[in-house]
């Protein structure tokens, strides 16, 4: 269990009093909430489900639950952290209604490889923003991200796309601070990787 | 340090949780390992192109929607 700080040295997040008066039936407390997480929420259920009506009802079914269960939040995090984890479970539930055969869990098919030595070594041009434009680049990282398995492409989401701190990934995934490095590594180098066909200088010897 | 050795520290380099000793380490080995150099130098990149650039827009007309779909649906519930 972590050390639970004093007041005097911690900084109460504006979501404590937003969440409290909510829990006291205040609308517009609950309203202000959902302005502020409802598209970090639709963009993580997006980029899990990678489908665009799924990650709308997710998004509504998210803010759902978490309304009908406001009075279990116990403030141990921070709100939008125990929302992102409603949204991340509701997103990999619905993964698995669809029957495929891709993963559906944070633990399968993430083959970590500690300690493989990344290939393609070549420099990247600089700037690939004046390579591309923004709707072509756009759609290079959106096929480069959905190539990578669902446990790595959720990690590199919280943590590099929507800036949540390594902790907060861990709390949202129900993952440890390790799982979420060692992933994080991977899906960083295999995005690295996979973007270099895009954004690599061209080698000698290479087909043009 | 070799090669296995630095990425293994690579995430919290980028995260800037090492300490100076194994930062300056990092830099030592990549002075003279071009291939490292690149893998930082790309992995580097690549977390910043995915951080300035918004790949799945939110218009404002699909937010009002989700917006208000969200509120009825939490508030027909009371």
């Amino acid at each position: 269990m972590p050390a639970i700080q004093s007041p005097a040295t911690e900084e109460i997040h504006p979501d404590v009093a937003l969440v409290e008066r909510a829990k006291n039936g205040d609308t517009a407390a609950f309203e202000q909430l959902v302005r502020q997480y409802e598209r970090q929420i639709f963009r993580v259920a997006q980029h899990i489900t990678q489908n665009r009506e799924d990650a709308e009802d997710i998004t509504q079914d998210a803010f759902l639950k978490a309304y009908e269960k406001l009075d279990q939040f116990q403030g141990n995090s921070k709100f939008s952290t125990w929302l992102v984890r409603i949204a991340v479970n509701e997103s990999l539930m619905r993964l698995r209604k669809r029957k495929t055969s891709k993963t559906v869990s944070m633990d399968e098919d993430v083959h970590t490889d500690e300690g493989s030595i990344p290939r393609d070594f070549a420099e990247w041009r600089p700037n690939p923003e004046q390579q591309y434009n923004q709707a072509e680049l756009a759609e290079i990282l959106r096929k480069t991200i959905q190539g990578l398995p669902p446990g790595f492409r959720t990690v590199f989401t919280l943590r590099d796309v929507e800036n949540l701190s390594t902790e907060e990934t861990a709390e949202a995934l129900g993952l440890s601070v390790p799982a979420v490095k060692s992933r994080l590594l991977r899906a960083r180098l295999q995005l690295r990787e996979r973007l270099s066909r895009y954004f690599g200088k061209k080698q000698e010897g290479q087909p043009a | 340090m070799n090669c296995t050795d630095l990425l293994s520290h690579l995430t919290d380099y980028f995260d800037k949780k090492l300490s100076s000793k194994l930062v300056e380490e990092i830099k030592t080995h990549t002075a003279g390992c071009q291939h490292c150099r690149v893998v930082l130098n790309t992995t580097e990149q690549t977390i910043q192109v995915y951080k300035g650039n918004e790949i799945y827009e939110v218009s404002d007309e699909l937010r009002e929607r989700l917006h208000s779909a969200i509120m009825s649906r939490c508030f027909a519930k009371k």
